[in-house]
């Protein structure tokens, strides 16, 4: 049943990382640079796990890049989540024909 | 940051959170959809790499994760591994602790901190206030797809053709995109931060086969480094009670 005890391992390792900070930090954080830091996580987090990741998300890169600028278009137009999403897919999926085409 | 979702109608909240969930569920059937390929086909059985995916709930750490299980490493490695990888979730928890509910008890923030992912702390994160509905409809949907998926991808090899479920994998990074840019549009300092977080992730990206540093630990480098400079240079003003 190793691969029980390692599955235990992996949910309780990742599960008390989430929840730690949360449950501890139950209180309005005061400190102003702190209260500024915790502002740009997010936006920190998903630029960097975004790039250059996005580059390697398809397995061709012309695909990849004109999907990434499909996205920023869309975005930078403030499209829902969901349709900037699908037009990237639809992008990098009609390049990825017509570059195994060519 | 828009909208204050916290004591509004109990079911409207729900609503509003399975609606901002669909999108990362449908992103997250392809690559839990890869997972249990992966999985399976490395010699896990196919309950097992469900099992994982619904206790998990995490992408980069289930796939290191398999592959530490196929080398026979030790648990101290697993956790470990575990550790580094996703300790980003010790600072996406601690973002979004400032904005739960006060009111919101242990229990309830001990459940809500099972599904904090990077996809659903972004959508989250968009919010001012959040109450636990609104997070219970948000986790729900992608939770159920990233367990059903791995279930999938495990079960047939393929569904889709290969050319589109390979687009797919484009799809997260379109949602981070949308959320990053608008307020990056209008506030000069979300602008600078996001530059210094991609050059900075870049920078390790390119190091990679001189220094491997591990995508895990590059994003906390790159988040510490650019929040802690955008604090610095730009701090908020005390947002209003």
């Amino acid at each position: 049943m190793r691969i029980v005890t390692y599955m235990i391992v992996m949910a309780g390792v990742t599960y008390l990382i989430r929840v730690l900070p949360l449950a501890l930090c139950q209180r309005q954080i005061q400190n102003r640079f702190v209260r500024s830091f915790l502002f740009y996580v997010p936006y920190s987090v998903l630029g960097a796990m975004t790039f250059p990741a996005v580059f390697t998300s398809v397995s061709q890169l012309p695909s990849a890049i004109a999907g990434t600028l499909a996205a920023i278009f869309m975005a930078y137009r403030e499209k829902s989540l969901l349709c900037v999403a699908a037009v990237a897919c639809a992008v990098a999926f009609a390049v990825d024909l017509l570059y195994n085409a060519a | 940051m828009s909208g204050d979702i916290m004591q509004d109608n109990i079911f409207d909240s729900f609503q509003k959170g399975v609606r901002d969930g669909l999108p990362i569920a449908l992103g997250y059937l392809s690559v839990s959809f890869a997972f249990g390929m992966t999985a399976v086909s490395q010699g896990i059985p196919l309950e097992t790499a469900v099992l994982i995916s619904l206790t998990n709930v995490t992408s980069a750490g289930q796939f290191a994760g398999l592959q530490l299980i196929v080398m026979n490493a030790s648990y101290i490695e697993m956790a470990m591994t575990q550790l580094i990888i996703n300790l980003r979730y010790a600072l996406m928890s601690l973002a979004l602790s400032q904005k739960l509910d006060h009111k919101m008890s242990t229990f309830d923030r001990c459940i809500i901190a099972f599904g904090n992912t990077d996809e659903i702390f972004a959508v989250a994160s968009r919010h001012t206030q959040i109450g636990k509905h609104y997070m219970w409809g948000l986790m729900g949907l992608p939770i159920f797809c990233w367990t059903i998926g791995t279930f999938f991808g495990g079960f047939a090899s393929s569904i889709l053709p290969l050319g589109v479920r390979d687009a797919l994998g484009i799809a997260i990074y379109g949602m981070f995109i949308a959320i990053i840019l608008p307020p990056a549009k209008v506030m000069r300092s979300v602008r600078i931060v996001l530059m210094i977080a991609i050059v900075c992730s870049c920078i390790f990206a390119s190091m990679e086969h001189i220094w491997a540093i591990g995508s895990g630990f590059s994003i906390i480098i790159c988040t510490l480094l650019s929040a802690a400079l955008g604090a610095w240079l730009f701090p908020i003003e005390e947002v209003k009670k």
